[in-house]
C-alpha cells in the first residue's frame, strides 16, 4: 500500500498541471474510455464500432482514429465533441496503424488479408494496397519518414517498406508472432517484440539485420508466460519500456546495454502503452484487469491504476 | 506465378531478384475414409485434412515470397486396398521426402519402416495411438496429432479442477476404445479422480440414426445408464461413433457427458477465436468454404512446421529442415497462446488441448495448478521419465 499512498501524495503535489486526456480502446466493450489525467479517472465512454483495437490521434490533435476491426473500418472521433464523425476506408479487419511523421498518410495492417492499406486521411481515400506477410500486425514509420516497418505474425518478419516507391525493400526474420515495431527517435534502431518468441529483436534499419536480441526473466514465472507486446522509448532514447503481456510486468530497459534494469508490476495481460506528452507518466493497458496502470517515468514506479472498459487494448494521449 | 509475384514486388533487390525460387515439396498420404458418424454435422468433408495442408502451403508461400522459397503439396490418396508403401515409394522417386501421414497406426508402422530406407520423414497428423510414441516409436516419424493420453489428461485435469472427480467410464467394444479407456484410467490415477464404475457398450452393428431411430435411443440410453453408483460425470470412450453422442440428455441420472461426446478434448475447434484464431478461421473458410476441423489443424500445423524451419534455416534442404525442426529451440505458433515444440524423447508435438462442447471452447488445458518442472505442456501425455521410446 505504501507505493500507492506515495503516488497519491505525489499526484496531489503535482496539482492539475498536466491537463492531459488519454483515450483507451476497449476491445470487448466496443467503446473508447476517455481518461482525465488530472483527476486520474475515466470521465466518459464513447460507443464505437466492433472490436476497437489500434488507436491514435491526428497530428493536429483534432481527431482520434480507432480501428474497429470487426466492422472493417477505421472510425474518426472528434476530440472536441467526443463523437464518431466519420470513417476511413481501411480494408478488411484493420488491427493497428501508424501515421506518417508528416501527419499523412496512414498505414494500416489488415490482419485478415495479408495487406497494408495506405490511406489519405483528409481525403478519406485509399492510396494503395501493398501485399505483406501472413497476419500483418505492427506498423512503424521512421523519424525521417522514408521507411515504414510492418510485422507479420505468422510469417514472423519485420517487412521494410520504402515510403516513396511503396515497394518492400527487405524482410527481417524475428522470433515467433511479432507484434509491435517501433523506431527509436534518432532512427538508429527498430525494436520488434515477439509475443510467442518472448523476445525483442533490435534491428539495424540500414543493414536490415538483427543486432541484438533482448530476452526477459521474471522470477517465479515460466518462460511461456512472458509475452512482449507494447514498446515505448523515452524522448532521449535512453530508456525503453516493454509490456510483457500475461507476465503482468512492464520491463524497463537501458537502451545502451540492452539490459532489463527494472520490472514494474502492473495489471493483468499488459498490452500497449503511451506516454503523456511531458513524459512524466507512461500509461499501460491491462487487458484482463480492465484498467490502465499509470507509471511514474522518473521514479519508475506504478502510482495508480484507473478503471476503464473491458479488455482495454490501445491507448493514446493528447494535450487537452 | 508465385515466382512472378515475388519478382515484381522486389525488383532491383539482389536477394530477391532471382527468378526461380527454391522449392520444398510435401506429400500428403491420406486414407480415403467413409466412416459413419452419429451426427450428420460430424460427417467428414472429402478434403478433410487436405484443406488444412493447402492453407498452410498458401501461408508458407506468402512468407516464401520474401525468402525466395516455394512450397508445393502433392496429394496422394490411399484407397483401402492400395499399398501405402508403394505410394510412398512413388512420391520418393519424385524427390518428395517430407510427407504427412493421414493413416491409422496399423498402416503407419510398416510405412515408417519403408520410409526410413528412403530417408523419408513422416508427419503423423492422424493416429493418436500411444504405442506409436512408445514401443513403436520411430526417429523418422513426427507426431503432430495429440496422443490419446494427452487428450485424456487434458480432460481429466479440467474435471479435477471442476471437482468432478467421481467418474463412470463407458467404453465401446472396438480395440481403439479399449486403448482410450486405458488412457482415461491412467489419467484418473495421475490427477486424483476415481472411476466408480465401468461399463462396456457393445457395437452390435447396423446403421446409426435413422428416421425412427430417435424413439429407440430415447428408451435405450436411460436404461443403459441405470443403476450406477453415485457419480459426478460420465466419461465416454467411443472413437468409432457408436454410442457416445446418444448419451447427453438421455442418461438415467442428470449428469454431464464428456470424452467422446459432450465436452471433448480436441486439437482444434472451429469456434476457437483466441490468440489470433479468428484470422486462421476466416482464412480457412474463405479458402475451403467450410469450417476447420481437428484434422485440418493438424495438417496445417505439420506444413507450417516445415515452412517455419525452411525460413529459419533459409534452406529448402529436407535434411536441414528436419534438423531444425528437431532442435531444442524450434517452435511453431499455432493459435494456442504459446509456441509448440517437439519432445525429443518421442517426437511428439507439445500442445495445449482445447476442451470443446461443440459450440464454444470451454477451457484449454493444461489447467492452472498442474505443475511441471520444465513446461506445463508436459503434464499432458507421456513425459520424459515415463517414456519407453528408443528413437532410431
Amino acid at each position: 500500500m505504501k507505493w500507492y499512498l506515495a503516488g497519491v501524495l505525489l499526484m496531489a503535489a503535482s496539482g492539475p498541471a498536466c491537463a492531459y486526456t488519454a483515450y483507451v480502446s476497449n476491445e470487448r466493450d466496443n467503446t473508447v474510455s476517455v481518461v482525465d489525467l488530472d483527476q486520474m479517472k475515466t470521465v466518459k465512454t464513447i460507443p464505437v464500432g466492433q472490436r476497437p483495437r489500434g488507436i491514435t490521434m491526428t497530428k493536429d490533435g483534432k481527431d482520434i482514429l480507432v480501428c474497429a476491426s470487426d466492422d472493417d473500418t477505421i472510425q474518426i472521433i472528434d476530440a472536441a465533441t467526443l463523437r464518431v464523425v466519420g470513417d476511413l476506408p481501411s480494408g478488411p479487419d484493420p488491427e493497428t496503424f501508424a501515421l506518417h511523421v508528416s501527419g499523412n498518410p496512414l498505414y494500416v495492417s489488415n490482419e485478415d488479408d495479408n495487406m497494408i492499406t495506405v490511406i489519405d486521411v483528409p481525403e478519406r481515400k485509399v492510396l494503395a494496397q501493398i501485399p505483406t506477410g501472413v497476419e500483418p500486425e505492427g506498423m512503424a514509420v521512421s523519424p525521417d519518414g522514408q521507411t515504414i516497418v510492418n510485422t507479420s505474425e505468422t510469417t514472423n518478419m519485420a517487412h521494410f517498406l520504402d515510403y516513396a516507391t511503396r515497394k518492400m525493400v527487405a524482410g527481417v526474420l524475428v522470433d515467433a508472432r511479432p507484434r509491435i515495431a517501433l523506431f527509436k527517435h534518432d532512427g538508429s534502431e527498430v525494436w520488434v517484440s515477439s509475443e510467442l518468441g518472448g523476445t525483442v529483436s533490435v534491428i539495424d534499419p540500414v543493414k536490415h539485420i538483427v543486432t541484438h536480441k533482448i530476452s526477459f526473466e521474471v522470477q517465479g514465472l515460466r518462460a511461456e508466460a512472458i509475452q512482449p507486446v507494447g514498446i515505448r522509448f523515452t524522448n532521449d532514447d535512453a530508456t525503453a519500456f516493454v509490456a510483457l503481456g500475461p507476465a503482468n510486468r512492464v520491463a524497463v530497459i537501458d537502451t545502451k546495454t540492452y539490459k532489463v534494469k527494472k520490472l514494474l508490476l502492473v495489471g493483468q495481460r499488459v498490452w500497449q502503452m503511451a506516454f503523456t506528452p511531458d513524459q512524466k507518466y507512461l500509461l499501460a493497458t491491462n487487458g484482463l484487469s480492465n484498467d490502465i496502470s499509470v507509471i511514474d517515468v522518473e521514479r519508475l514506479d506504478v502510482v495508480k491504476s484507473i478503471q476503464v472498459g473491458r479488455l482495454p487494448w490501445g491507448v493514446v494521449v493528447s494535450p487537452k | 506465378m508465385i515466382a512472378l509475384t515475388a519478382g515484381a514486388a522486389f525488383a532491383g533487390r539482389p536477394r530477391v531478384a532471382r527468378s526461380d525460387p527454391a522449392t520444398v515439396q510435401i506429400g500428403y498420404l491420406r486414407l480415403l475414409d467413409t466412416r459413419q458418424t452419429i451426427s450428420l454435422l460430424d460427417k467428414a468433408p472429402p478434403d478433410n485434412g487436405l484443406a488444412g495442408a493447402k492453407l498452410a502451403i498458401t501461408d508458407n508461400n506468402t512468407t516464401g515470397r520474401f525468402m525466395n522459397q516455394q512450397f508445393e503439396l502433392s496429394d496422394a490418396p490411399v484407397r483401402d486396398d492400395d499399398d501405402p508403401v508403394a505410394i510412398l515409394a512413388g512420391l520418393a522417386e519424385h524427390g518428395i521426402v517430407l510427407m504427412l501421414s493421414d493413416l491409422p497406426a496399423d498402416r503407419l508402422i510398416p510405412l515408417a519402416d519403408a520410409a526410413r530406407a528412403k530417408q523419408v520423414t513422416l508427419f503423423n497428423v492422424q493416429a493418436p495411438d500411444d504405442s506409436l510414441r512408445q514401443e513403436n516409436c520411430r526417429d523418422n516419424v513426427i507426431h503432430v496429432a495429440p496422443s490419446r493420453r494427452m487428450l485424456a489428461d487434458a480432460l481429466a485435469q479440467y474435471l479435477v479442477w471442476k471437482k468432478w472427480s467421481r467418474w463412470v467410464l463407458i467404453y465401446g467394444s472396438h480395440p481403439e476404445d479399449a486403448l482410450l479407456a486405458d488412457a482415461y484410467r491412467r489419467a484418473a490415477q495421475r490427477f486424483g479422480a476415481r472411476i466408480v464404475k465401468e461399463r462396456e457398450y457393445k457395437d452390435t452393428g447396423g446403421s446409426r440414426q435413422t428416421d425412427s431411430g430417435v424413439v429407440q435411443t430415447q428408451q435405450q440410453m436411460p436404461v443403459f445408464t441405470q443403476g450406477l453408483p453415485d457419480y459426478d460425470v460420465l466419461v465416454t470412450a467411443d472413437e468409432n461413433e457408436v454410442f457416445a453422442d446418444y448419451l447427453p440428455y438421455r442418461t438415467w441420472d442428470a449428469r454431464p457427458v464428456v470424452g467422446s461426446a459432450g465436452l471433448r478434448p480436441v486439437s482444434w475447434d472451429p469456434a476457437s477465436e483466441s490468440w489470433g484464431g479468428t484470422q486462421l478461421q476466416d482464412r480457412f473458410i474463405r479458402m475451403a468454404h467450410r469450417r476447420m476441423t481437428e484434422l485440418d489443424m493438424q495438417a496445417w500445423t505439420a506444413c507450417r512446421m516445415i515452412g517455419e524451419a525452411a525460413s529459419r534455416t533459409n534452406s529448402v534442404d529436407p535434411a536441414k529442415i528436419m534438423q531444425d525442426t528437431k532442435s531444442a529451440d524450434f517452435g511453431v505458433a499455432a493459435y494456442k497462446g504459446q509456441k509448440l515444440s517437439l519432445r525429443d524423447w518421442d517426437w511428439q508435438l507439445r500442445q495445449p488441448i482445447l476442451l470443446s462442447d461443440g459450440r464454444t471452447v470451454v477451457s484449454v488445458s493444461p489447467q492452472p495448478g498442474f505443475l511441471h518442472q520444465v513446461t506445463a505442456l508436459d503434464t499432458l501425455g507421456i513425459d520424459r521419465p515415463e517414456t519407453k521410446c528408443k528413437l532410431r
